[in-house]
């Protein structure tokens, strides 16, 4: 069905141009939202966001691009899996992700996720790795979660599970170099 | 045969004990390992929802790295690092205009060769043929294997075991001698990195998995992710707070579970980090085949 005919600027045009997906294949068996684990938090099932993408109507598109559910989605893939028309979902569900971000309508109640995976990145971008202790202490900072999980550190500690001082490769200069040349400052404020 | 290891962040850090029971195994049976040299974090889950290109060129650097060293293969024993870079390594070598385009990013050579295996297949292919005249200690245990969701799927891609209901770690149990049960949450997600922004949500995927294997029999459950462990280890106040019940079944790795079979001690495997108590219970049928001994 790859001859299906989409608008050019449309989200479905988009990721067919992109990614060599095609939604028009969906027909609404609903398989990806039964056993969708996450399905109970989300405004709109995975099988809801592909028929809404469907439509190439920019009134819906602009509903899905200030979705909840596209960041609730975990990535575990069990749509993917069970899908009978083998439509890639989570990589739509990162697509939409990028887009949001990058059109700054990212949902209010998924700020605190969005907040996590900044601090996970920027730990990334300056030592090479991830500091677990780093992210979480960046993360209570943007987020203002200073309560949640303060037992936890000092029991990871004990266990030997928590770096004190964040482990960093020696080729830092080519990870920064790898954020600079692939996330645009303008679009994309990480 | 050259076999290179790529630990990722998680291996060093809150699951350190996972790498320690993959090296300490491998290295008792003769296995050597060679870590991937200055490597990098894979992105996991954070680069790819934020931003494509950059989810692909972190793990291109780390596979051009192995390539560089000339390693016959890449084993890695976390999921979500084995599943990034094994998606990376396909969807470039599908692409090769992309392809070209990380590579540039890189300044590095990058072939898209590398043979990747997680944890699982590294031990059919280099532990289980040896395995047997090793058994010390059979682990005689009724378990639930959890195989969760990136070691599985997509399975188009990965092209290891079955999406549903997978039997490949169940086949690992019962050589060291262990009763794998049966049990329906074995591929399903434990909420994995929804740990810290959502850690209700985690408490309930995860307290659904744990109920189900202890309800069904299983004295422990047997992981071989990071994710997992974390979430069903580290998380089980949570877990036991949202389903309302208290929940004491260890939560073990599967080359955790491999040492102790083969002797190792509880320490060397790292057991000791876990946050619910490994106190499995000695059986009879280990102490009558020490008698014979």
């Amino acid at each position: 069905m790859s001859g299906h005919l989409y608008k050019e600027n449309s989200l479905a045009g988009l990721i067919h141009h992109e990614h060599k997906i095609s939604v028009a294949k969906c027909y609404q068996c609903g398989k990806c939202s039964a056993g969708c684990p996450v399905n109970t938090e989300m405004d709109f099932p995975p099988s809801m966001v592909l028929r809404m993408l469907q439509t190439e109507d920019p009134e819906l598109e602009e509903k899905l691009l200030h979705a909840f559910s596209i960041w609730m989605c975990v990535t575990c893939e069990m749509c993917y899996g069970r899908c009978p028309m083998e439509i890639d979902i989570p990589k739509i569900m990162d697509f939409l992700r990028q887009k949001s971000l990058e059109q700054g309508k990212v949902n209010p109640k998924a700020k605190r996720i969005v907040k996590f995976h900044k601090a996970f990145l920027d730990s990334v971008k300056h030592t090479g790795r991830v500091s677990e202790l780093g992210i979480i202490a960046d993360y209570k900072m943007r987020s203002f979660a200073f309560t949640q999980d303060v037992m936890l550190a000092p029991k990871m500690i004990r266990r030997g599970k928590l770096h004190l001082i964040p482990e960093m490769i020696k080729d830092r200069s080519m990870v920064k170099k790898l954020f600079k040349k692939t996330i645009n400052k303008k679009e994309n404020p990480l | 045969m050259r076999i290179g290891l790529y630990p990722g962040c998680s291996l060093t850090g809150s699951s350190r004990e996972y790498k320690e029971s993959v090296v300490v195994v491998a290295k008792a049976l003769g296995i050597i390992l060679e870590e991937v040299p200055d490597w990098n974090c894979c992105g996991a889950t954070a680069a790819h929802n934020l931003n494509h290109e950059l989810a692909l060129a972190l793990p291109t650097r780390i596979l051009a790295l192995a390539e560089q060293a000339g390693f016959d293969k890449l084993v890695i024993p976390c999921a979500a690092c084995y599943s990034r870079l094994t998606i990376t390594q396909d969807e470039l070598n599908n692409n090769p205009e992309l392809k070209a385009k990380i590579i540039a990013h890189l300044g590095m050579d990058f072939k898209g060769t590398m043979v990747i295996q997680n944890a699982i297949q590294f031990i059919q292919d280099d532990i289980l043929p040896i395995l047997p005249a090793k058994i010390t200690k059979p682990f005689d245990y009724k378990v639930a294997c959890y195989y969760g969701c990136l070691l599985v799927r997509p399975h188009g891609i990965l092209k290891f075991d079955r999406p549903e209901d997978p039997q490949t770690m169940d086949a690992v149990i019962s050589a060291i001698g262990g009763t794998p049960i049966e049990w329906a949450f074995k591929n399903e997600c434990c909420g994995a990195a929804m740990s810290i922004a959502r850690t209700d949500v985690v408490g309930k995927l995860s307290g659904n998995i744990v109920k189900d294997a202890v309800d069904r029999g299983a004295e422990a459950i047997i992981v071989a992710c990071p994710m997992c462990h974390s979430n069903l280890d580290m998380r089980r106040p949570n877990i036991n707070k949202a389903m309302g019940e208290k929940f004491e079944q260890p939560v073990i790795y599967i080359t955790q579970a491999i040492g102790l079979a083969i002797g190792l001690s509880p320490k060397e495997l790292g057991l000791q980090r876990h946050f619910v108590a490994v106190n499995l219970p000695e059986k009879k049928v280990v102490e009558t085949i020490m008698e014979e001994k």
